[in-house]
């Protein structure tokens, strides 16, 4: 049926990828890409820990006399702007490296939102069964059932745009992954010989779940948790694109694409250097996700 | 006749939950701001305008009358008037609707056309350089931020090159680049989805028997593999009218094409909320429906789902 397909996990990447990565050439080059893609998340990381010292400017100085400037190593003013200034004089080298931070700040926390309550009902929907699935699983359907991004701009117009907001609305729009993924791995483990056993023994409920199921669950749930990474990443961008994310003058990749807008024909570079970095990001982060769900858990390929 | 039911029962179920949550959302997400009463009206106006509105809303009856009213309201397709338009907000939106729809159809009708045979030509060239370009290209184009992708392609095919307009709505030339940046990523992933189930089916016995009765390579293709292929395709498809759907508000905002997706984000920042309840709750509405006969057409294509 069409909604019992997760979201999150293409199902197009199945069949057709396991030929490749069987050997020759083809598997030496996926190899490559996949290991590329992880350090750039790896490089990301580190940059937006290290944004101040690394950043060669202050991202939010602005200098009138310098605006609209090109990509160059020597401005008039002596300063190397490697990819240009924006239309206040600020350097857009450096509002891309503190970019990084509020992308993924916002991204592992709105993770980590969607992640426990899409884990908590999950596992609740596995476990128990009966009408506590079909209530959890019926409302996971009609969010399935629903654009998003409508469900988000509804309620950030209402509440406003703040960080708190952000993170609450992507990580809720995403917790169903988590739970259709968790809430059939848990009825399989469930039926298994030493969760009878526990149970027999005397143990409770928690610590069947906790002991001895949730330790089964975890390389599904960094395999989600990857993929819903570069959902959060890019719904980020695209509601601070709109205005309804993160407010300027603070960096954010999507503010910066929407601020060069309107200057696309005196000063292209305003726009396109946080627009390539996002897209290379969201390229990278989901295709290492791809790439653990192959290893981690070949059996989620089928979902 | 029974046997139809009880295989309509089930999606009917799911579709009617799906408009209930939806309205309760929407109910919900106007009472979490507190008073609404100060979001509808300009924030100049005086206290006895604010009670008058108050009472006229219902806003001064008990909550569970307050939410049935809506409910039923909604269902009526009355939202209150708009603000900024100064009529009811339905008949606001549903103008914007034309434009909607044709961007939103067209652009999925681009993305078949397009990836169908080119995802059916990876599949039979796999591992080609004509397949690895092909994917390589849809994993880009899977990944790409929309908002980004219509940016660029302003830069480089309408300013540089001067190809197409900016901006706007007119000639099919303002049509093509909103439509190919909507389309691109179900364009992108069906493209992807046809390679593999059209391996999948090459894999299969029979495709193996049409071949060794020397068939030729096209027959095997175009009767015995594509209509077993086109199941999958067709779900998926269906997932992405509403990726189209969300999607519709992002390009529409940098196209500035007149749709209700534009209309939406202009009356956020408006503060006119009649439209936004309305716009979201007729969005969903429409997902919901068209999901809802994707899943009927499903039924019809494969046998093995339909009732016996």
């Amino acid at each position: 049926m069409a909604s019992s397909i997760p979201a999150s996990v293409p199902a197009d990447t199945l069949a057709a990828e396991a030929p490749a990565a069987r050997g020759g050439a083809g598997a030496r080059r996926t190899r490559r890409l996949v290991l590329a893609g992880a350090l750039f998340v790896l490089a990301l990381v580190l940059m937006a820990i290290a944004a101040p010292w690394l950043a060669p400017q202050d991202p939010l100085r602005q200098t009138l006399r310098g605006r609209l400037g090109k990509p160059t190593l020597a401005a008039a003013d002596g300063k190397a702007h490697l990819f240009g200034t924006d239309h206040l004089g600020r350097d857009v080298l450096s509002r891309v490296i503190w970019g990084a931070r509020v992308s993924l700040s916002v991204g592992f926390a709105a993770v980590l939102v969607g992640g426990l309550l899409g884990a908590a009902l999950g596992i609740a929907a596995g476990y128990r069964g009966g009408l506590v699935d079909s209530a959890i699983m019926t409302v996971a359907d009609a969010q399935l059932a629903f654009p998003l991004i409508l469900l988000a701009i509804g309620i950030i117009a209402v509440l406003g745009p703040s960080f708190p907001t952000l993170v609450v609305v992507i990580g809720l729009s995403g917790w169903v992954s988590y739970a259709r993924v968790l809430r059939s791995q848990v009825m399989v483990l469930r039926s298994r010989e030493f969760v009878d056993a526990i149970q027999a023994l005397g143990g409770s409920a928690a610590r069947v779940i906790l002991r001895h199921i949730v330790p089964n669950l975890l390389s599904s749930l960094v395999v989600v948790a990857t993929l819903e990474l570069a959902r959060a990443i890019i719904l980020e961008a695209t509601l601070s694109f709109l205005g309804l994310g993160i407010q300027p003058p603070t960096p954010s990749w999507g503010v910066m694409v929407q601020e060069g807008r309107e200057y696309l024909d005196s000063a292209w570079w305003i726009s396109t250097f946080p627009g390539l970095v996002l897209m290379v990001t969201s390229l990278a982060v989901s295709r290492t996700g791809d790439w653990l769900r192959d290893m981690l858990d070949p059996t989620l390929r089928g979902e | 006749m029974r046997g139809v039911l009880g295989f309509l029962a089930p999606k009917l179920l799911r579709a009617l939950v799906a408009v209930w949550l939806v309205t309760t959302v929407v109910f919900v997400v106007m009472r979490l701001s507190g008073d609404p009463v100060p979001l509808l009206l300009p924030p100049d106006a005086p206290t006895s305008e604010m009670e008058r509105v108050r009472r006229e809303l219902g806003l001064d009856r008990p909550l569970p009358v307050q939410y049935l009213t809506f409910v039923g309201n909604a269902l009526r397709g009355d939202f209150g008037r708009s603000i900024h338009f100064r009529e009811p907000a339905w008949s606001v939106v549903v103008r914007y609707l034309p434009a909607t729809l044709e961007l939103g159809l067209t652009s999925f009708g681009l993305a078949l056309v397009v990836a169908v045979p080119i995802g059916m030509l990876s599949a039979i060239k796999r591992n080609s350089p004509i397949d690895q370009a092909a994917m390589g290209v849809a994993l880009v184009g899977q990944s790409a931020p929309t908002f980004f992708l219509g940016i660029f392609f302003i830069l480089t095919l309408s300013l540089w090159a001067g190809w197409f307009p900016t901006s706007g709505r007119g000639s099919w030339q303002h049509l093509m680049l909103p439509a190919i940046t909507l389309g691109a990523f179900s364009m992108a992933s069906i493209a992807r989805l046809t390679r593999s189930a059209v391996l999948d089916v090459l894999r299969q016995d029979f495709v193996r028997t049409a071949r060794a009765k020397g068939l030729p390579e096209l027959t095997v293709v175009m009767k015995h593999t594509f209509k077993n292929a086109a199941l999958p395709v067709v779900t998926i498809t269906g997932l992405h009218f509403g990726t189209l759907l969300g999607g519709a508000v992002v390009t529409e905002t940098v196209f500035a094409w007149p749709g209700i997706g534009r209309l939406a984000i202009q009356s956020i920042y408006n503060r006119d909320y009649p439209i936004v309840q309305c716009t979201v709750f007729l969005s969903a509405i429409l997902f919901i429906v068209l999901n809802f006969a994707i899943d009927l057409l499903y039924g019809v294509l494969d046998p093995r789902v339909r009732p016996r």
